[in-house]
């Protein structure tokens, strides 16, 4: 016997496919571009295991013709059975993490790294805290010394019952507590 | 001595087993998970002094002979390897077990942190006593599939958003991975590492070519190698301090772990040396080009993580034994420094409740400990003598400078800026969040104050001194004094590096492994 062509067209089939799939944004579509990929690698895996023959567990010196050199080789399906569990368990949390986030955003896309925007959204006021240089400078400035003065106060964090101009409204994501308000 | 090799995989994944049953009481998980830690610790330490004065040992998983069942194997790199993964490993579990009592385990649902963590620790030792190519990838997916939950704890929005990207690009790299290994198995017929090393010379130049730059692809994607790197600062950053601070310093060191394997073993031609070299050197310009840009630590620093994984690859383009010692220090200095710097940072987070250097300020008066604790894995870190990183870095650009060539000039002079780089990063961070007053902030306070509202809704309203509760700080200035070790006893710890770098260069014949296995 030898090789079948056809699982090799599939497998290069399944692998365009799951690279095309797991490029969208959307999150199941990852999920199915992956499965798509696991199950590519897989079939690549059997493919590998060489012309396909008895079952390993036949004894070589049977009745029939068979021989050891007639056997299939067990690695690959060794290989390929523990691959499988992994691509379980993995699409099992992959499903708990779509679930959860269309939990907390209501859709299921990955979206742009917020710090990265903000890193290019920044203002002409933040650049010159970060040059760090003038900051210096304009200390030396005001005072002879550092340690005039200063009293180690402790890192407070405003409050609406501190200052009414703020409202706390963002919303949470905790099921169990309405949006907005603070508890 | 041999039995001790499963040893280090089999008793971290107990503990896991007992922490997850034991998850209703909190004491018994720490207690279970710091014991497994301890004694696994103490194994590879005894395996490091074993296999330092002897020979590399060797197990055969379930008793099949050499080539065809598993072969757990250990030299002096994973000997190595295993001890200051331990020790990080069990540093920050002391650092994650003091923030959840202070936190009353609101934000990291212990019961699932605990077994979490030391099947992490489970797939991290796998992976370095692995001796076949297929038990390194269950190895990669067991603790992979930890940092998944790791990445994701207490499944918050901003956690779910960047765990995709994460756990997507770590699926991807994984199926190459095991298509490699397929590719691999399909040309030498083996997926144990020494015969392939033994029978990959016999293929022809463009077969191998292939092989080798498959298995290259899907461990520099893990080990967050340059035009591969894109992934980590943005998912990183995101999860709990002592999370971050185990994955920066541990799960992209397992990567460069596996391309040394690759480079060392597997593939002893150096067709793809050149291409190594300019890949270090734009891993190294760019990552510290991003981390001068960024304004916020904890991606400062994982920025500065993605540059200095181009030492490693440049010290694996070199391929001299000198080279690869250094290498071995300088993954050895890097994992511990980058760990310590991610704790002192989730100290910082803790105590100014916030790592924007924009908005942090003041805290050398506040909290000189803390000051002290950023600086010196800080200049550590940046290269400046005496310390680990500048004798690293030194190691290296000797080995380069002693084999000569115009791409080794123009690389070293890479290393050199991009050392400077980082210390500026890191220099400018220290002056915006501990030189600066308090006080002489120019914008108004309140504007600022209602950003950070908007940016923690949930943060608890406090303007009580915040308390960081001391086991954190222990934890972390253990941290420090283990850097700070790796300084002074730099000579003993460098010849290690320096016999291991060189062991690993001979080539071993499977009879030789067949010895090992039956001692």
């Amino acid at each position: 016997m030898t090789l079948s062509g056809i699982l090799i067209v599939v497998m290069a089939v399944l692998f365009a496919a799951g690279v095309y799939a797991i490029l969208e944004r959307s999150l199941t579509r990852m999920l199915i571009g992956f499965l798509l990929l696991g199950n590519a690698a897989n079939l690549l895996l059997l493919i590998v295991m060489g012309a396909p023959g008895r079952a390993s567990f036949y004894p070589s010196t049977g009745s029939g013709t068979g021989g050891a050199e007639r056997i299939s080789d067990p690695l690959p399906q060794a290989l390929t059975l523990t691959a499988i569990v992994i691509t379980f368990a993995v699409s099992a949390f992959l499903l708990a993490l779509i679930y959860r986030s269309w939990q907390l955003g209501q859709q299921d896309i990955v979206v742009d790294d917020t710090e990265d925007v903000a890193v290019r959204a920044r203002g002409e006021a933040v650049e010159e805290v970060l040059d760090d240089e003038v900051e210096v400078e304009d200390a030396d400035d005001k005072d002879a010394t550092d340690f005039v003065g200063v009293v180690t106060a402790p890192i407070t964090v405003l409050h609406h019952r501190d200052l009414a101009g703020i409202h706390d409204d963002a919303p949470t994501d905790d099921p169990d507590r309405p949006r907005g308000g603070d508890a | 001595m041999n039995a001790l090799v499963p040893l280090v995989v089999t008793l971290p994944l107990l503990g896991a087993a007992i922490a997850l049953i034991t998850s209703r009481h909190r004491r018994v998980q720490v207690l279970v998970s710091i014991v497994t830690l301890s004694v696994a610790l103490v194994i590879s330490l005894v395996m490091l002094v074993a296999v330092d004065a002897g020979k590399p040992l060797a197990v055969a998983v379930g008793g099949w002979p050499v080539p065809f069942g598993i072969v757990l194997y250990v030299d002096r790199l994973s000997a190595l390897l295993l001890v200051v993964s331990a020790i990080v490993l069990l540093a920050v579990l002391l650092f994650s077990v003091g923030q959840g009592a202070a936190d009353g385990d609101d934000e990291t649902p212990v019961s699932i942190f605990h077994p979490s963590y030391l099947i992490l620790a489970t797939g991290i030792f796998d992976a370095f006593v692995a001796g076949d190519l297929f038990n390194l990838y269950v190895g990669f997916e067991i603790l992979l599939v930890a940092s998944y939950v790791l990445i994701t704890l207490g499944s918050t929005e901003s956690r779910i958003r960047t765990g995709v990207v994460y756990i997507v690009v770590s699926l991807v790299s994984s199926v190459l991975f095991l298509a490699a290994i397929a590719m691999i198995y399909a040309a030498v017929g083996t997926v144990n590492m020494v015969q392939i090393s033994q029978r990959m010379a016999e293929l022809p130049p463009s077969t191998q070519l292939t092989l080798h730059l498959m298995l290259l692809l899907a461990f520099s994607i893990k080990a967050a190698v340059f035009p591969l790197s894109f992934w980590l600062p943005d998912s990183y950053p995101t999860a709990p301090a002592p999370v971050t601070a185990v994955f920066a310093g541990l799960l992209t060191k397992v990567g460069v772990y596996a391309l040394v394997r690759t480079e060392t073993l597997l593939f002893r031609s150096d067709d793809v040396n050149v291409l190594l070299m300019w890949v270090a050197l734009a891993t190294m310009i760019v990552g510290v080009l991003g981390a001068v840009a960024q304004a916020e630590l904890k991606r400062i620093l994982s920025f500065t993580l993605v540059s200095h994984i181009g030492y490693m690859v440049f010290g694996l383009a070199v391929a001299t034994p000198a080279s690869i010692g250094a290498t071995i220090y300088y993954m050895v200095h890097h994992i511990v420094v980058q760990t310590t710097l991610f704790l002192s940072v989730g100290l910082i987070e803790r105590r100014a409740g916030s790592t924007s250097i924009l908005r942090v300020k003041g805290l050398m008066r506040a909290a000189p400990l803390l000051a002290a604790l950023y600086f010196i894995p800080a200049i550590n870190l940046g290269g400046l003598p005496p310390f680990s990183g500048f004798i690293g870095k030194f190691a290296l650009f000797d080995a380069a400078a002693s084999q000569g060539g115009g791409l080794n000039m123009l690389l070293i002079v890479g290393g050199i800026v991009t050392s400077l780089l980082t210390l500026y990063a890191l220099m400018r961070a220290w002056n915006l969040s501990f030189w600066r007053e308090k006080d002489d902030a120019p914008e108004t306070e309140t504007l600022q104050r209602i950003g950070y509202l908007d940016a923690a809704p949930l943060a608890t309203v406090t303007t009580e001194r915040r308390v960081i509760p001391r086991i954190m700080t222990a934890a972390t200035t253990g941290m420090v004094c283990v850097t700070v070790a790796l300084t002074v006893f730099a000579g003993p710890i460098y010849d290690v590096c320096a016999r291991a770098g060189a062991s690993i260069l001979q080539p071993v014949q499977l009879t030789q492994l067949t010895e090992e296995v039956g001692r």
